[in-house]
């Protein structure tokens, strides 16, 4: 097993403007790349996923979620970041 | 490059880890200490503290970044050692209690929060070594924090050393008493087994058996709202289904545990042991077997039926956990202690559940009367009696089984004791009143069972 450097990111909440462009702006001042984003709206329910790479990451996993912990307070989202591993050994063998 | 995973697959897992409180309940380290003997106790001492923490120092750390690299709580991070008696062999007790101060030194300098293997394994007989380990057990429960023990004094293939259980029933007494003061909070750090598995990650019971190697990573789960919450789903499935359903979610929950086994493992340089499939409890509301019980269709957990319940829960845990993991082991079973689960607290406090229906149920589970009080004035011979019936059950069944009693001094039927933190809090129970002293003081051997016509 290699450990790469993919993240899961999610976001849960009510919606409201400029969800993804605050936390992309995050990704991007920390020089992390979005892979795929996944979203959708549900009776005003706002879910979103995201896959990046942050192997040219200014900050490690820990900072990533401190910072996005932050902007979810301020936004009232539910933001959780994991690595991909963990997705990927739970549902696939 | 191409993600397989679909956005409900990672939905349900951040569920799982943000409301349903999947966690891995502990990493635990075993290390051999067989070769850390010196001339007297503070010799032998300094060299096991070395050894713990020559190969500990990084293991605190280690479980805290593959915490936060993959959002998954780890909540414990523990060592277990080789039963201490093979070590000590040929020194006094005062000696003995020497080297037990210095696993709560090496517990504390790597920051771990329990080590277990202050233990002895006596089923078929004492050595010196093991009756100076037992001897001091109460002293060293009560003087320390993070040092637990355990004495195997039965197996399937040796029978049950009664001597044994006669003895344990005495320091399990003296235990609570010099722990008085925190409702007998030493015997909560104290098991006694019967067919105890060298390979446990879970306290008090985890020791390095004897043929494990230098060092292993073990890794217990914990995961009961997980599965909670599946069976809540559920409510009207037969329950050939619901097992099934069952085995799914277990399946999920153990991939958790083998890859932080397996990047703990590798981090560390240590050999990954085993994942132990055991649903562990905690005091937190919905992470409770007893719910799970509840949730299967039962009013209250203890109730007739039960058993029944509880076997097959039990048994899909295994069937979907085995899949998972490479290489399964431990006590793996669900655990039906009483202070440390909420819904069982409950199920005690409200009359449903008695010390006769627990022993039943553990007939079909992992692994015994666990975090059981019951009032102070519990003779000793009682206490071995109740060890006893469970040994027994364990060496006819060929299954790990384990007491871990708690005889509150000062406190009756009905009051509580509480301990805090994992450990929780638990109404005393109330214990049959008829002695079993002349049976217990008969001493001896059961001799071990034939394996054959087997009913």
């Amino acid at each position: 097993m290699e450990e790469g450097k993919r993240l899961i990111i999610t976001v849960l909440g009510y919606d409201k403007v400029g969800i993804i462009a605050a936390i992309s702006t995050i990704l991007a001042e920390n020089n992390i790349n979005i892979l795929d984003i996944s979203q959708t709206i549900l009776q005003g329910f706002f879910t979103m996923v995201m896959v990046v790479d942050s192997a040219e990451s200014k900050v490690d996993i820990a900072e990533l979620r401190d910072l996005l912990d932050q902007k979810g307070r301020e936004m009232e989202l539910q933001i959780t970041v994991q690595h991909e591993d963990i997705f990927k050994f739970m549902h696939r063998i | 490059m191409h993600f397989s995973i679909s956005k409900e697959e990672i939905l349900e897992t951040v569920r799982m880890v943000q409301t349903e409180n999947l966690d891995i309940r502990t990493i635990t380290m075993g290390i051999n200490i067989q070769d850390c003997r010196g001339s007297d106790g503070s010799s032998t001492g300094r060299k096991i503290y070395d050894k713990i923490v020559q190969c500990a120092r990084d293991l605190v750390k280690t479980g805290n970044d593959i915490e936060k690299e993959y959002g998954i709580p780890i909540i414990n991070k523990r060592i277990s050692v080789t039963p201490v008696s093979m070590v000590v062999d040929g020194l006094s007790q005062d000696e003995v209690a020497v080297v037990g101060k210095y696993l709560e030194k090496a517990a504390v300098e790597v920051g771990i929060n329990y080590l277990g293997g202050f233990s002895a394994l006596v089923h078929k007989g004492f050595t010196r070594g093991d009756l100076a380990v037992i001897n001091v057990i109460p002293e060293i429960l009560a003087s320390t924090e993070r040092v637990c023990s355990s004495v195997n004094l039965g197996t399937t293939a040796a029978g049950i050393n009664m001597e044994a259980v006669y003895l344990m029933g005495k320091i399990i007494k003296k235990t609570a008493e010099l722990t008085a003061d925190r409702d007998g909070l030493g015997c909560a750090k104290l098991v006694v087994f019967c067919n105890a598995v060298e390979d446990n990650p879970f306290m008090a019971g985890a020791f390095h058996g004897p043929g494990e190697p230098e060092s292993t990573i073990n890794i217990g789960l914990s995961g009961p709202g997980v599965i909670l919450n599946a069976v809540k789903k559920y409510p009207d499935v037969d329950l050939g289904e619901l097992a099934n359903i069952i085995k799914n979610t277990t399946f999920k929950i153990t991939r958790t545990g083998e890859l932080v086994g397996r990047v703990a493992s590798r981090r560390l340089g240590v050999p990954f042991g085993i994942v132990d499939l055991s649903l562990a409890p905690t005091p937190a509301v919905g992470d409770s077997v007893a719910d799970i019980l509840e949730a299967m269709g039962l009013e209250k957990a203890g109730t007739h039926g039960s058993t029944a319940a509880l076997a097959m829960l039990n048994d899909a845990v295994k069937k979907g956990g085995a899949m998972a993991s490479s290489y399964v082991g431990g006590l793996s079973g669900a655990f039906i202690p009483v202070s440390e689960d909420a819904g069982m607290i409950d199920a005690v406090a409200d009359g449903a559940m008695s010390i006769d229906k627990l022993e039943a149920m553990t007939c079909v589970c992992s692994v015994g009367l666990d975090m059981i009080a019951v009032p102070g004035d519990t003779p000793d011979e009682t206490i071995s009696a109740i060890i006893a019936d469970e040994a027994a059950i364990g060496m006819i069944n060929k299954k790990t089984t384990a007491v871990r009693i708690i005889p509150a001094p000062g406190k009756k039927e009905g009051d509580w004791v509480q301990f805090g933190g994992l450990l929780g809090r638990a109404p005393v129970m109330k214990v049959n009143s008829y002695s079993a002293a002349n049976f217990i003081r008969r001493k001896g051997r059961i001799p071990a069972p034939v394996h054959s016509l087997n009913n």
